[in-house]
């Protein structure tokens, strides 16, 4: 790398003559025009507006002239390397995009492919039925309570107004556990968790209590020894059977759509008085045309569950005086209520643990 | 319970316009809920008439048989009123006689559409019917081994429908019966209700003239007055033992779902569907001696009717004659005494017995009788006397018995109690306005005497009490609440409003509740399918699991009354019902099964003593309840996982991947991550896991589960792919060691310093436990650490490994020295070198 040239005569340097500069110009604005892509304009950019280029070098000569013949030189120098690299500076932006949009269709591919890499999972649909149930209570202000599913006798039956000598417990076949003297049973209704609510908190009560439960059935497509229930519970002042219409509507209205309510029938539970079976509206002919319906099998209603007015025999038993007191509990099979509200004809689909599945709930429970 | 409607009819007139769904449609709502309605003739269409034999002419056949070519007169029934020609097999009847015809386009049961078809030379155009044909029983109407032939005083004309003769057109209504409501098992419960429903005049078949009791009758001595507090007897002579059931008879019976048997045993158990009392007859001439009631004594043998042999207990109430016990009382008779084909003096008894008694003889003797389930729900006692007259007036009428004199009643009727609830408790516990009038109305609709009594309070504000005295056959109606429901019953339990209770402040869902949720949320995405298993297993589980014989998990809680003899066990571990089914997945084509299951297992308490059974009339004290509580087993609730076969798959991508032990101590390791758990992963051997393979999943020092491949031959016990891997660990401990309270990090904006260190260890030398000599030994300023890679190689030796780790560095104040990083480095490698005899590579 030399210096400026100061020992020609100024007059005598052939690149800073106009026609030379303008040359060099010409020449690189033509390759700017003529790089066809982005390699090729780099090329360009060396040859012509790098540090050897014509016009860098016809630059690098300025400071040899006189002073008085710089800026004119300068001026011509400068301009017309200015039109070069705004030259360059527009081909780099045609030819970037012009790659850009050649890359993106060469980049194509087939979104169509799977994806499904690692399969899906999914949380079963008893699951997150018990959780949608939960959630319409909580969101009344509810409390969801629990229980263990091997329970005391005295609490499975005893407590709620289920006597040794209750024909009641016919109804309900129960597993018992060695020795059966032990008064041990797997609980056959989640209403224990009832009697343990009382006996453990002071009312006002507001429960709701989804949970597995066990009877001796033999296993079919309509029975199982174990299924699941939600039971309610409330206990408070001036409690009546009206706001156990008012809640089972809203229930109902909640879980299988706006305007689905219910009907009472009587019917008889040692532990509510009185006692009273629960139909559902049909959600899918909603009692218009039912004759061909097949989710109510032409009756406008589909059994849901029964409820009542908590017997105050079972108030006494659980330490709450039924003179201040009380209240209503109803109880419903989860198992049951999805069974009806997805169409499953087979009960045994819940317990089979088949993958395919659960994966169908997905979002919808 | 089933009804023929017409019965009912007999005892409540109904408007004509009443038809039997509005019939089953009221008595639902009044608490005697529709089964199903069903009719014997349903599975009959088309004209089944009745018609006159005009002509037979027997006609043999080459295959030596006669058959009868008849023409039948059906009035117009045929579009004509020609006689109609029709072939017939049978031969119990002749010209003149009335008989059954269906004409083309008549379907009979069985779906057998008849047609006028070419036969034996002739075109028959129909069918003269025999009782089978018809779905009746063979023998109705005197139709055994042939056609049926009609009453020749029958009122119908030829032409005319037939089926309301032969009962066709009967419907009956099945009820189901919730066990307060015994008197729903009977046609004179049900007539009363739908009297009540349609304020309808009703005829009770109890309210007899009845002959008075006095003391020539067959003697009676009830020893145990509490057991039996009413015993009738009475007895007829002259019997014909071969008179036989008349068809209406043996029809309605049949309606009711009973068996016709004799005309004898047909009266007493049509006259227990009449009025609800079940009834027993004797052969009075197998009696020695005195009845008498009292409890067996222990050992004492009784074979039952059904022809048991049975041990009684002292429990059991017994009817005894001077031979010993003769029937298990209000629950079976005795051979003994049966009555026979031969028997014509019959001695009736008709007696109450107490429900409780009933249901425990009933239970332990595994008897189920139409007598037991009315005696242990309780009958009406009032209504003794009136069924015994009943059976009586049958015997003699159909059975050409006279009654002999002399009318033993032994006991009297136990008056109901009263109860006073105030006037006003039916509106509030239904919350809707009853006024006075109308529930003392519906009270005494349901049969109740009530007295209403106003009073003024103390405060001087009315108050109004009615005082109910149920009737006798509302053996339910016991309490406060009870009458409550009778009034709301009649009122309409449609008629309660719909009201929301007010807000109630509820604390949301429990901590334990919504870590659950994230749990299940957080495996579901992890890939896993959530399923439900029953919890019962058997040694045989834990055989193929190969616990040690000694293992604890081998300690259950069994099953008295298991529903398969194989599984008698409560589970203690989720893993073999898991991994069962995991295998029916990939039994039934799956690539793999990544499946997960959250449920409690049973874990005996060592010397939990039994959980007491408390009286009901108080609540049990504090220590009471926690002894209840302190005799079930522990319930822990657990987490299962299996994942076994392709975990990832194959595709355009490349290769797929089978689940092996990483996969399960991975789900362990997310699963702790997300509940922000410190959890330690240590080396351990523990069936069924492979023992090199298998991790115990630690927490705070305490070992809350295990993770890893499954042992080869637990995988071939359970039929599993091959590298099968499994989880399972104590849930509810998993989640009560999460932090209350999460603490973030500070986050540093100061440069990164990176770090890279390769060490050489033993083989057998963890890198969890060279992660965290590292971690410990680079201080403070380490602010992650990850192991990228273990290299081995010949040059290494065969029993050492190569573990390379990614440190990073950074303070949170200022930009890390060279000097500093250094030092960290140096220390991590020095105590790495020191704990785990690490070098640098
Ligand atoms: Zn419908």
């Amino acid at each position: 790398m030399s210096g400026p040239n100061t020992e020609y005569d100024p007059v005598e340097v052939t690149p800073l003559q106009a026609e030379e500069v303008e040359a060099a110009r010409d020449a690189a604005l033509a390759a700017i025009a003529g790089a066809s892509d982005l390699e090729a304009l780099k090329q360009v950019r060396l040859d012509h507006a790098g540090d050897r280029s014509p016009l860098a070098l016809a630059n690098r000569e300025i400071g040899a002239l006189p002073p008085q013949a710089r800026k004119e030189a300068g001026q011509r120098v400068g301009q017309a390397r200015g039109a070069v690299n705004k030259a360059l500076a527009a081909r780099t932006e045609v030819l970037e995009a012009e790659h850009e949009e050649r890359m993106l269709i060469e980049e194509t591919v087939d979104v169509t492919l799977p994806t499904d890499r690692v399969p899906t999972g999914g949380r079963h649909p008893l699951t997150t039925g018990a959780e949608l149930i939960a959630d319409i209570f909580v969101s009344m202000g509810w409390e969801i309570a629990e229980g263990p599913l091997i329970e005391a006798e005295w609490l499975n039956f005893d407590a709620l107004n289920l006597g040794p000598d209750h024909p009641a417990r016919t109804m309900q076949d129960t597993f018992w556990t060695e020795p059966a003297e032990n008064h041990v049973v797997l609980r056959t209704q989640t209403s224990p968790v009832q009697a343990r609510t009382m006996l453990t908190r002071k009312p006002p009560i507001y429960v709701a209590c989804p949970g597995r439960v066990f009877r001796t059935d033999e296993y079919d497509a309509t029975h199982s020894p174990m299924f699941h229930q939600v039971e309610g519970l409330v206990v408070d002042e001036g409690i009546s059977m009206a706001h156990l219409k008012g809640t089972l509507d809203h229930f109902a209205a909640r879980m299988f759509g706006e305007g689905i309510d219910t009907r009472f029938r009587p019917s008889y539970f040692p532990f509510t008085e009185p006692s009273a079976e629960v139909d559902l509206r049909c959600f899918v002919c909603r009692g218009v045309d039912s004759d061909a319906c097949r989710t109510c099998r032409g009756e406008g209603w589909i059994e849901w569950g029964g409820c009542g007015v908590v017997n105050p025999r079972v108030l006494v038993a659980c330490g709450v005086d039924p003179e201040t007191y009380t209240g209503f509990a109803f109880g419903m099979g989860i198992d049951r209520s999805l069974m009806f509200r997805h169409g499953i004809t087979d009960l045994r689909s819940f317990f089979e643990g088949d993958v395919r599945f659960t994966p169908a709930f997905g979002t919808e429970l | 319970m089933k009804a023929p409607v017409s019965w009912i009819r007999e005892y409540v007139d109904l408007p004509a316009e009443v038809t039997t769904e509005a019939l089953t449609d009221k008595l639902t709502l009044l608490g005697l809920k529709l089964e199903a309605i069903e009719s014997p003739g349903a599975a009959i269409t088309g004209p089944l008439v009745v018609g006159r034999v005009l002509t037979q002419d027997k006609e043999p056949q080459k295959n030596g048989k006669t058959i009868n070519w008849c023409t039948v007169d059906v009035g117009d029934a045929n579009g004509t009123g020609e006689p109609q020609g029709i072939v017939c097999g049978a031969h119990n009847f002749g010209p003149g006689d009335l008989v059954c015809v269906v004409l083309p386009g008549g379907v009979l049961p069985g779906g057998f559409a008849i047609s006028a078809r070419k036969t034996y030379g002739h075109v028959s155009a129909g069918m003269i019917c025999s009782a089978a044909e018809l779905g009746l029983p063979e023998d109705a109407f005197g139709g055994a081994g042939g056609i049926i032939v009609l009453p020749a005083d029958t009122a119908l004309q030829p032409g005319s429908d037939v089926r309301p003769l032969l009962g066709l057109d009967e419907e009956i209504i099945e009820f189901e019966v919730n066990p307060d409501r015994a008197y729903g098992l009977s046609l004179r419960g049900i007539a009363r209700d739908a009297a009540l429903g349609f304020s309808a005049p009703f005829s009770d078949p109890c309210d007899r003239v009845l002959p008075a009791a006095d003391d020539a009758g067959h003697p009676v001595v009830v020893e145990d007055e509490a057991g039996c507090p009413v015993f009738v007897a009475r007895t007829v002579a002259g019997f014909d033992p071969t008179a036989e059931t008349p068809d209406w008879m043996a029809s309605r019976l049949t309606a009711a779902g009973m068996r016709p048997i004799s005309l004898a045993v047909d009266v007493t158990n049509y006259v227990m569907l009449e009025t609800g009392r079940p009834i027993h007859g004797y052969d009075a001439e197998k009696v020695a001696g005195a009845l008498r009631v009292r409890r067996a004594t222990v050992g004492e043998k009784l074979t039952t009717l059904d022809g048991t042999a049975r041990v009684l207990s002292e429990q059991d109430l017994v009817i005894a004659d001077d031979s010993g016990p003769i029937g298990l009382a209000g629950v079976m008779g005795g051979e003994t005494t049966e009555m026979s084909a031969s028997t014509t003096r019959v001695l009736v008894e008709s007696a109450h017995w107490e429900p409780v008694s009933m249901f425990r003889t009933g239970k332990r003797h595994k008897i189920s009788s139409e007598a037991g389930k009315r005696n242990e729900r309780g009958a009406d006692p009032a209504s003794c006397e009136a069924a015994a007259d009943r059976v009586v007036e049958l015997l003699c009428e159909l059975g050409g018995a006279t009654a002999e004199p002399g009318v033993t009643v032994v006991g009297s009727v136990p008056a109901p109690s009263a109860i006073t609830i105030a006037a006003d408790l039916p509106q509030r516990v239904a919350g809707l306005p009853i006024d006075t009038a109308t529930a003392v109305a519906a009270l005494e609709g349901v049969g109740c005497t009530v007295t209403l009594v106003a009073e003024v309070g103390e405060d001087g504000v009315p108050t109004n009490r009615l005082v109910a005295v149920p009737p006798t056959w509302r053996p339910d109606v016991t309490d406060p609440f009870d009458l409550v429901e009778e009034v709301l019953r009649v009122v309409g339990y449609d008629q309660v409003p719909s009201v929301l209770p007010r807000e109630a402040a509820g604390r949301g869902l429990t901590r334990s509740q919504r870590l659950r949720r994230r749990v299940g949320r957080t495996l579901a995405g992890a890939g896993l399918s959530e399923v439900v298993c029953f919890p019962f297993v058997g040694q045989a589980a834990f055989d193929k699991l190969g616990l040690e014989a000694d293992d604890p998990r081998r300690s259950t809680v069994r099953l008295a009354n298991p529903l398969s003899n194989e599984e008698p066990e409560y589970t203690t571990t989720l893993l073999p019902n898991l991994l069962g089914t995991a295998a029916r997945n990939v039994a039934r084509g799956a690539a793999g099964a990544a499946v997960f299951e959250t449920a409690t297992v049973a874990i005996p308490r060592e010397g939990a003593g039994p959980a007491p059974i408390y009286p009901t009339h108080t609540r049990p004290t504090e220590a009471e309840v926690e002894q209840l509580f302190a005799a079930l087993p522990a319930q822990p609730l657990h987490l299962g996982v299996v994942l076994a076969g392709e975990r990832e798959r194959a595709g355009w991508w490349g290769e797929g991947r089978a689940a092996d032990w990483a996969d399960a101590i991975a789900v362990a390791r997310r699963l702790a991550t997300e509940l922000g758990v410190d959890l330690e992963v240590v080396a351990s051997v523990r069936q069924p896991w492979h023992p090199g393979r298998c991790a115990a999943l630690r927490v705070g020092g305490r070992t809350l589960g295990h993770a890893g491949e499954l042992h080869p031959r637990v995988v071939k016990a359970f039929d599993l792919p091959a590298r099968a891997a499994a989880l399972e660990l104590d849930l509810d401990a998993l989640m009560a060691a999460a932090p209350e309270r999460a603490v973030p990090p500070t986050l540093s904006t100061y440069p990164v310093a990176k770090e890279d260190v390769a060490l050489v260890v033993a083989e057998d030398v963890p890198a969890a436990q060279v992660e965290a000599a590292l971690r410990e030994g680079a201080g403070e300023l380490l602010e992650s650490i990850r192991l990228f890679d273990v290299y081995r190689s010949e040059q290494l030796g065969s029993d050492r490994k190569s573990l390379a780790f990614a440190l990073r560095l950074r303070a949170g104040d200022r930009t890390l020295t060279d000097d500093e990083v250094k030092g960290a480095r140096d220390g991590a490698v020095a105590l790495a070198a020191e704990r785990c005899g690490a070098t640098q590579r």
